[in-house]
């Protein structure tokens, strides 16, 4: 349950934001709006029901959709309403379209892509070979990741150009080199989920020659630390550019984690242990919820309020900052020891491998409460600024 | 320039995954009978996953399951199963439903083994899992 919560945040904030970016960078045509409304009723809807669903302990769905399975259905026509609407709208636009747009274009497609993909378990020959089954399932969930990063990254591009003023950020060779570079990961890079289940070898092969581009983000990243730095002198007083460069050193402890596990022999000690759940959440709390807390800060104008509210949006920051990392730490030590006592010492017998790893998942649970508590204050003054706000959209 | 270069990834894209769906495993594996698809509906009603793991995929509270049946035996499992333990709770699973998971733990076991060991990796950092993937 608590993925899927994880889940309709991101992917409900990524859309948010990008339609109401869209719409301030080009306005949507009425019947266009009309079709991007329904999408949301039909989804917000759709989630209601599968927490009703879930609350009263009815399942059938696969891993991270684990809600009753015609629940998809609404789920896929709402996004073929948004698809329409936002696509009709994409093709109106005549000049130029700066990277964030594509990328918001291409993270709507592939989640389409990819949600429909990961439903394909529902055909008898998909599920008649448990390695085929597997397979697909896992390469569906890894590229979905991919999707909703274009999304959740071209918002963050699309604000580092408001914020900045300069348009050219979007538009150099560097930055589209990087987004096929990223579209590439979307598309190849999700085998370090299955590198030990004993599918054809070439399917190994194919992803870990493909996740090691990874280290040309990584040289990037590194290269324009210097930059990053002069930048945030200038914008540190901006709330919005605290949650971006957050999002950023949270990309750079992650893209190491990343890298590191995708190296099969390290992989080796790290699958099924908690460090993949540090990688998870690290990715889907650190970036994506930083990104997205930053982004809709940003629609409400988070740095034109002064006083109480933005004090305590601060607060919240450092708040969640904090227990993040201590979140994060402990979670990869849960792993370290989970991987040596399972893997190393080869011990045979589960409550004995865990018995040392409940004290690293004690520090975990407390310090979840430090970040639950820090990005529970930032929603409630956002809200707050919601209520101030008459329209957005 | 930009498009061309985007409808050539998506053609490999699509070419990648149509041979992926045809070609991922050599084809030799055992088609479900009635009762692993039984069981196989019960482990996702029941929601097994979140907890257990396949493959070291799944949640993180209970063991991998992927080759239990090979490594505990049946009446283990059944046991575990049926009764739950300190951790796990009683499911109150009938004997079909326990016997229905049984057959599809021992046919997702008879898939392969899920731990790699180190004899299995190549200089080059990957796996060699089956021979004849090379």
């Amino acid at each position: 349950m608590h993925v899927s919560s994880a889940l309709f945040w991101i992917v409900s904030g990524a859309v948010g934001c990008l339609i109401v970016n869209s719409n301030k960078t080009m306005t949507f045509s009425s019947t266009n709006i009309s079709l991007i409304k329904s999408f949301m009723i039909i989804w917000i809807i759709t989630i209601v029901v599968v927490f009703i669903f879930y609350s009263l302990k009815q399942y059938g769905g696969r891993e991270y959709w684990e809600f009753p399975p015609v629940l998809s259905i609404p789920i896929v026509i709402a996004w073929i309403l948004l698809m329409i609407g936002y696509y009709r709208h994409w093709l109106s636009i005549k000049n130029k379209k700066p990277l964030y747009i594509i990328m918001w274009g291409t993270g709507i497609l592939f989640f389409f892509i990819t949600f429909l993909e990961q439903n394909l378990w529902h055909i008898d020959w998909f599920r008649e070979s448990y390695l085929r089954e597997i397979t697909v399932q896992w390469k569906a969930n890894g590229s979905m990741v991919g999707a909703w990063n274009q999304m959740i990254y071209g918002t963050s591009l699309y604000m580092m150009v408001r914020i900045s003023g300069n348009k050219q950020i979007a538009q150099n060779k560097s930055v589209y080199f990087f987004y096929f570079l990223s579209l590439s990961n979307l598309m190849f890079n999700w085998g370090h989920h299955i590198y030990n289940v004993p599918t054809a070898g070439w399917v190994r092969h194919v992803s870990y020659a493909i996740s090691m581009t990874e280290w040309l983000f990584f040289i990037s990243m590194i290269r324009s630390f210097k930059g990053k730095l002069s930048e945030y002198r200038r914008l540190k007083n901006l709330t919005t550019y605290r949650f971006i460069i957050a999002s950023e050193l949270w990309l750079f402890f992650n893209l190491t984690l990343a890298i590191m596990m995708s190296i099969p022999a390290i992989n080796m000690y790290t699958h099924g242990t908690h460090i993949t759940v540090a990688h998870a959440m690290g990715t889907t709390i650190g970036i994506n919820s930083m990104i997205l807390l930053g982004a809709i800060g940003y629609l409400l104008g988070i740095d034109d309020t002064y006083g109480r509210i933005k004090r305590f949006v601060q607060y919240g920051f450092y708040i969640s900052q904090i227990s993040l990392i201590i979140f994060w730490i402990s979670l990869i030590v849960a792993g370290i020891l989970k991987g040596y006592r399972g893997r190393v010492l080869n011990i045979d017998s589960f409550q004995e491998i865990m018995s040392p790893v409940i004290g690293a998942l004690k520090i975990f649970s407390i310090s979840g409460i430090g970040v639950l508590a820090g990005m529970a204050l930032i929603s409630i003054c956002y809200l707050q600024l919601l209520r101030k706000k008459k329209k957005i959209l | 320039m930009f498009l061309r270069i985007w409808i050539v990834l998506f053609i490999i894209f699509i070419s990648y995954t149509i041979g992926l769906y045809m070609f991922c495993d050599d084809g030799t594996i055992l088609k479900p009978d009635e009762n692993i698809i039984a069981g196989r509906n019960t482990w996702q009603e029941k929601n097994c996953q979140s907890c257990h793991q396949l493959y070291g995929l799944g949640g993180y509270m209970g063991p991998d399951l992927t080759n239990i049946i090979s490594t505990k035996g049946v009446n283990r499992a059944k046991t575990f199963i049926k009764y739950g333990t300190g951790k796990m709770p009683d499911m109150s699973l009938s004997d079909e439903e326990v016997n229905n998971l049984i057959a599809y733990l021992s046919w997702i076991d008879n898939t392969g083994k899920s731990e790699i060991t180190p004899d299995k990796i190549h200089w080059t950092g990957t796996y060699i899992i089956k021979e004849k993937a090379w």
